[in-house]
């Protein structure tokens, strides 16, 4: 922290560095195709399909419209999806930079250690959001196809920014929690383990694919995964109009705003310290 | 007078777990000097190397670099000093020039200046030509020369180099250890280089070298080889310990046992190797005679051959 301290005077050379690594991260994701494919091409699968699959078997929960199809649902869940898988992905690139040895150039450079965690974090950020841009329009085209039922938000621009901006805190979050789950590893295995056993059930208790129940073990689970906020809290900006600010069975905006940045905060205390530690491990 | 030390190592260890890595190593280098470390794979070179570029955290003793403090203003010394790893430090997925403009950047350099320094450099190693190409394009001599135009980009008063020559042909060794000796002499520029390769060692100004996480000699390459004097008589036989026994009851030598072969130090060598050609006819397979060198030196040290381990196998 004193590091970052003394050099916060020369604050330029503090958002050039952590720019630099940022524009890093874009440039080598878009020359990976496939990663560009897989990030978006997966998620809107999902929203079709399961969308195709449960149209029918779909009830909306109480604090939504009646007549809310099952993709109007999942709609912001398969946003977040997104998000969480790009970004998560974006991170696996700390062991990839690790093995590589470009990770050892960078930690032995001046900069105060907070700018590889910005740097790695705004760039996976701006992948995330951008990729979850791309599937918000394609989403409203998909129904001219009809693989898709016409998605009602009517927003005004100001909304669309509200919503843009939270997916950008969103983003920011899960790269970051990205980043502490892959900062310890030196495999990219043992991140995919990792993801199967922690991050896609993360996902999917969070309200995402289906709502909160009142009752039983996995509400509770439900209400303690701090994704469950962060989905909240997209749907009820998406769905402004239709959803009721008092509306119960949905946490509020206040609420969930409130635990997704304090979530936020905490990933980023955590990477920061784990990029501070000096160890035998930035050597590999 | 003296100039301080550019670089400073006081009672120096490490270990990981268990192991002993480096125990006790005490060193300095002086400005503007070529300062090797030579010692066999597992000697701790690396090990120390890692210490001294702030990458891993110092257990015991302590370091300075340009009187910067290793283990509490490790952003000062960052900033002194420029490093070329053993092994690669460059993304594969960017050009040369973007792996260069973030490294620029990253030391607070930007816009044309960096470009110039880009160019100047890459010109410097040979490669400006191939600036826009991809790094996984290039060869591994090619690469290896990004990796030390990076590691000189900020213009670092300390160089510091982990096996440089590794995977360069005689040619570019040849060039990078002339472009070392003009940056020492036109830029001042104190450069510590670790190798494991003699002839990379005879090149240095100082030498110390490493055996076994301790610092085992230190001095002039020269000084090193006259300090075991005169020649090197080298002799093959089936039997070392009888021959050595011998050796010892009839002429009074003391030679030591070096893998399957027999090592002797002395003055006037040519003159011994007649004698004990017709002391001992049936016992010697073959005998040499050489000038020391280094790795005559490593062995006296040591009394081990330098890649012991890997004639084993």
């Amino acid at each position: 922290m004193n590091e970052s301290l003394k050099s916060s005077a020369n604050s330029s050379s503090y958002w050039l560095a952590v720019c630099s690594l940022s524009q890093r991260e874009i440039v080598r994701f878009l020359r990976q195709r496939t990663r560009v494919v897989g990030a978006l091409g997966q998620p809107v699968i999902f929203w079709v399909l399961f969308g195709a699959g449960l149209y029918g078997s779909f009830q909306p929960p109480e604090w939504a419209s009646a007549d809310m199809t099952y993709q109007e649902y999942f709609f912001p869940g398969v946003a977040v999806m997104i998000l969480l898988f790009t970004a998560i992905f974006s991170t696996i690139s700390i062991i990839e930079d690790r093995r590589e040895g470009f990770l050892q150039g960078v930690l032995v450079s001046p900069v105060p250690r907070s700018v590889i965690v910005f740097g790695k974090l705004i760039g996976g950020t701006i992948l995330a959001v951008g990729q979850a841009i791309l599937f918000l329009i394609f989403g409203f085209c998909l129904h001219w196809f009809g693989l898709a039922p016409e998605i009602r938000l009517n927003l005004t621009i100001l909304d669309w920014l509200a919503v843009l901006s939270f997916m950008c805190l969103l983003g920011f979050t899960l790269t970051g929690l990205g980043y502490v789950i892959a900062w310890p590893m030196s495999s990219t295995q043992g991140f995919h383990a990792i993801m199967s056993v922690f991050l896609l059930p993360m996902w999917l208790l969070s309200g995402a694919i289906f709502p909160v129940g009142s009752t039983g073990w996995l509400s509770w689970v439900m209400w303690i995964n701090p994704l469950t906020y962060g989905v909240a809290c997209l749907r009820r900006l998406m769905y402004s109009n239709s959803i009721s600010p008092d509306a119960v069975g949905l946490p509020g905006v206040a609420l969930s705003f409130s635990v997704t940045l304090l979530f936020c905060l905490v990933c980023v205390m955590i990477a920061t310290q784990l990029t501070n530690r000096r160890s035998a491990l930035n050597t590999r | 007078m003296s100039d301080p030390a550019a670089i400073s190592v006081e009672a120096l260890s490490y270990s990981y777990g268990e192991r002993v890595a480096l125990s006790d190593v005490s060193f300095q280098v002086k400005p503007e000097e070529i300062f090797g470390l030579l010692g066999p794979n597992g000697s701790g070179k690396t090990t120390l190397f890692r210490l001294l570029c702030t990458l891993m955290p110092i257990q015991s003793g302590a370091a300075s670099l340009s009187e910067a403090d290793v283990k509490t203003s490790p952003a000062e010394v960052r900033r002194k000093i420029g490093i070329t790893f053993q092994s690669p430090s460059l993304d594969d997925r960017l050009t040369v020039r973007e792996n260069l403009k973030h490294h620029g950047h990253l030391y607070g350099l930007r816009g044309s200046e960096l470009a110039q320094l880009i160019e100047q450099l890459l010109t410097h190693v040979g490669l400006v030509d191939r600036m826009g190409e991809t790094v996984s394009k290039l060869s591994g001599g090619m690469k290896r020369r990004v990796e030390i135009a990076k590691g000189l980009l900020h213009r670092p008063e300390i160089l510091l180099l982990d096996e440089p020559s590794t995977g360069l042909d005689p040619g570019a060794r040849h060039d990078l250890w002339q472009y070392l000796r003009k940056l020492r002499d036109e830029q001042q520029v104190t450069i510590l280089v670790t190798t494991h390769l003699m002839e990379e060692a005879e090149r240095c100004d100082r030498l110390a070298i490493l055996n076994q996480g301790e610092l085992v000699a230190m001095d002039t390459p020269e000084m090193l080889r006259s300090s075991i004097g005169g020649d090197c008589i080298t002799i093959s036989t089936s039997d070392q310990n009888s021959l050595q026994n011998r050796l010892r009851d009839q002429f009074q030598l003391d030679a030591s046992i070096i893998g399957n072969q027999l090592r002797i130090g002395r003055e006037n060598g040519h003159e011994l190797i007649r004698d004990l050609v017709d002391a001992f006819p049936d016992d010697i397979e073959s005998i040499s005679l050489g000038k020391p060198t280094l790795e005559d030196v490593f062995i006296q040290k040591t009394g081990h051959r330098f890649w012991e381990d890997e004639a084993v196998v």
